[in-house]
């Protein structure tokens, strides 16, 4: 029902004829044999936004950025990246792109700085390999063999290879796939940096918190096709998604009553807590307090979290992005 | 620099530090030319001078089996993919693994002619400079082949058993271990359809009777080498994959046997003149009659 509100509002989502568009994806096809891993993707990209690729593995996000780094021919569709065609263009793309791959890698025996100084070499306009290294915190490792680097300087390093030639457009795949927590708020915090520079950055995750934290804007890809496409603000806006209020209180409360809230959705007691969803928070919570002072109760603590881009998912889906 | 050179300079450094080349590039061809000098040929410098084909022979085949390992290796762990979103091309690629490898393998063979002179005091090399061209023409043209054998292969596994299967036959039916004409009547036959064949032969032509380039021995190794290096390289950029996920379908593999037509023919021309065969038997005979002293034999300069 949500799906079909999405599917026929492309024009809430904005997804092509963008004014400022450096990347155009129209009806992207992409099969493998008799496996069909992009089923008419379409979406736009602005110069200096951050655009997320969100969707469990599987749903042709990795497949739709290879063909716009020139990687993969698609089978059907339109792609246009800096006003390029990354197949007839290919050479003259690669000196405007930039990639961190999914599951690439490097010799083994090769040092962080030889690699940096290597591929800086590929490209008409390079930026200063020792910058790179001291910008991603590389600099004691400049001597280092990449076999011995650790999998968040791995990553690092990925990234500021994605960088040595200055480009246009970014292409992050999975950046903290595999990583640990910590590790992988560092490589947020590279992101967001870059983010602040106004670079285009098209990445794909399947982290919900990744993409609500880096994104400008995020599409949600399933099955090979874009499901909802928007800020995830919007996303979770439309999606009907609730927000969850938790709260304690002094006295017991009947359910009843208070699912009986301005806005409130639903409500239930979960070991001592009330757990209430609400379409609109601010008004509820006002109801919620008339009505504990009607009743003679009192607030204990009160929780709110707002909608995820994951309820968004499962609201579409009917699954969670990791299963 | 080029993306040429710098990639060159890369697999440079790379195979300089992994320990396999040592073994490969280093210890095997040094055992090789111990073996035949210092064991087979007993140290005598007119026999040492007799075998140093042979050997410098096996130093330059040995060179594809490295290189089809050290490629398939990059596509299997993804490190290609990675020179994919470069404006790298499959030919720059290609080309850096060949020219490393003659620049690794060219201290080996000056080594090899060192240790000859000094240790075995070897004092004529014959015509160094068809030594040298063979040499060259035979390293680009048996990496090149290591590249088919990469590009036609899908995992290492595969890789390694290709090399087997090939390395086998050219050393054993191409005179590089046993003198070709002491070999049987019938493998002999098979023997002048195989590239070591040539090389083999042109190389003893060369140190041994001082056979000059323009000579039809080792024009003949020459030309057919450089076009058979010529086919694989091409056929090789255009078989060559950059994701490891993605398979060699059965008819490339077809192509690649087509690159053994010059072989073919050169094979079914030597078996009907007999020329290459008369010519190994003439520097056999000549190794084995009565010593003479290391004098430049044939026609020299």
């Amino acid at each position: 029902m949500l799906y079909t509100l999405f599917q026929v509002a492309p024009e809430w989502w904005g997804a092509t004829n963008m004014a400022n568009a450096i990347l155009e994806v129209q009806n992207l096809v992409k099969r493998y044999g008799d496996l069909e891993a992009v089923r008419g993707v379409s979406f736009a990209v602005e110069e200096g936004e951050v655009f997320g690729l969100l969707g469990p593995n599987g749903a042709g996000k990795t497949s739709t950025v290879e063909v716009l780094e020139g990687l993969r021919i698609p089978d059907g569709g339109r792609v246009s990246v800096c006003g390029l065609d990354p197949q007839r263009d290919s050479a003259a793309l690669k000196h405007e792109i930039g990639a961190a791959l999914q599951s690439t890698s490097l010799p083994d025996k090769l040092r962080v700085m030889e690699a940096l100084r290597l591929f800086a070499s590929f490209y008409k306009r390079r930026r200063n390999p020792e910058e790179l290294l001291k910008r991603f915190g590389l600099e004691e490792k400049r001597n280092t063999f990449y076999n011995q680097l650790s999998g968040g300087q791995k990553q690092r390093l990925a990234l500021a290879m994605a960088l040595v030639n200055d480009p246009k457009v970014l292409f992050f795949d999975e950046p903290t796939a595999g990583l640990d927590p910590q590790v992988r708020r560092e490589i947020y915090d590279i992101i967001e940096e870059l983010k602040r520079e106004k670079k285009t950055i098209v990445m794909t995750t399947h982290y919900i918190e990744e993409a609500e934290r880096l994104c400008d804007r995020v599409a949600i890809v399933d099955h090979g096709k874009v499901i909802a496409l928007g800020t995830p603000r919007d996303l979770k806006a439309h999606s009907g998604g609730t927000t969850r209020i938790e709260v304690r209180l002094s006295k017991p409360e009947s359910n009843g009553t208070l699912k009986n809230l301005e806005g409130a959705t639903d409500a239930r007691e979960v070991g001592g807590t009330y757990v209430i969803h609400s379409k609109r928070p601010p008004q509820t919570i006002v109801s919620l307090v008339k009505h504990l002072e009607a009743q003679d109760n009192e607030l204990v603590s009160l929780e709110i979290s707002s909608p995820s881009l994951e309820d968004v998912f499962i609201e579409m889906t009917g699954r969670r992005l990791r299963d | 620099m080029t993306n040429f050179a710098t990639l060159t300079r890369m697999r440079i450094q790379l195979t300089l530090r992994n320990k396999m080349f040592l073994f490969f590039s280093v210890i095997m061809p040094f055992g090789f030319f111990f073996l035949y000098a210092g064991v087979i040929a007993k140290g005598i410098p007119r026999g040492v001078r007799y075998f140093l084909g042979p050997v410098m022979a096996l130093t330059v085949m040995g060179s594809f089996w490295g290189l089809s390992a050290a490629l398939v290796m990059f596509r299997e762990q993804g490190i290609l993919r990675r020179f994919h979103v470069t404006p790298v091309t499959p030919s720059d690629m290609l080309a850096s693994s060949i020219v490393a490898n003659y620049v690794l393998t060219l201290p080996t063979v000056l080594m090899e002619f060192l240790l000859a002179r000094t240790v075995f005091h070897v004092t004529h090399f014959g015509d160094l400079f068809s030594a040298f061209l063979l040499i060259t023409i035979g390293t680009v043209s048996f990496a090149s082949m290591g590249l088919v054998v990469a590009s036609v292969t899908n995992t290492m596994q595969e890789t390694q058993v290709i090399n087997q299967l090939i390395w086998l036959p050219l050393i054993f039916l191409s005179g590089a271990t046993v003198p070709l004409v002491s070999l049987p009547q019938v493998v002999k036959h098979v023997g002048l359809f195989l590239p070591a064949t040539y090389l083999v032969t042109g190389l003893q032509s060369a140190i041994f009777t001082a056979a000059a380039p323009w000579g039809p021995d080792i024009l003949l190794a020459l030309c057919s080498l450089a076009v058979w290096a010529l086919l694989t390289f091409f056929l090789s950029a255009q078989l060559f994959r950059w994701e490891p996920e993605s398979k060699i379908p059965r008819r490339a593999k077809l192509l690649a046997a087509a690159t053994a037509i010059p072989f073919l023919l050169l094979g079914i021309w030597g078996n009907k003149t007999n020329r290459t065969l008369s010519q190994a038997q003439a520097m056999f005979d000549s190794f084995n009659a009565p010593s003479k002293p290391d004098a430049p034999s044939g026609n020299a300069h």
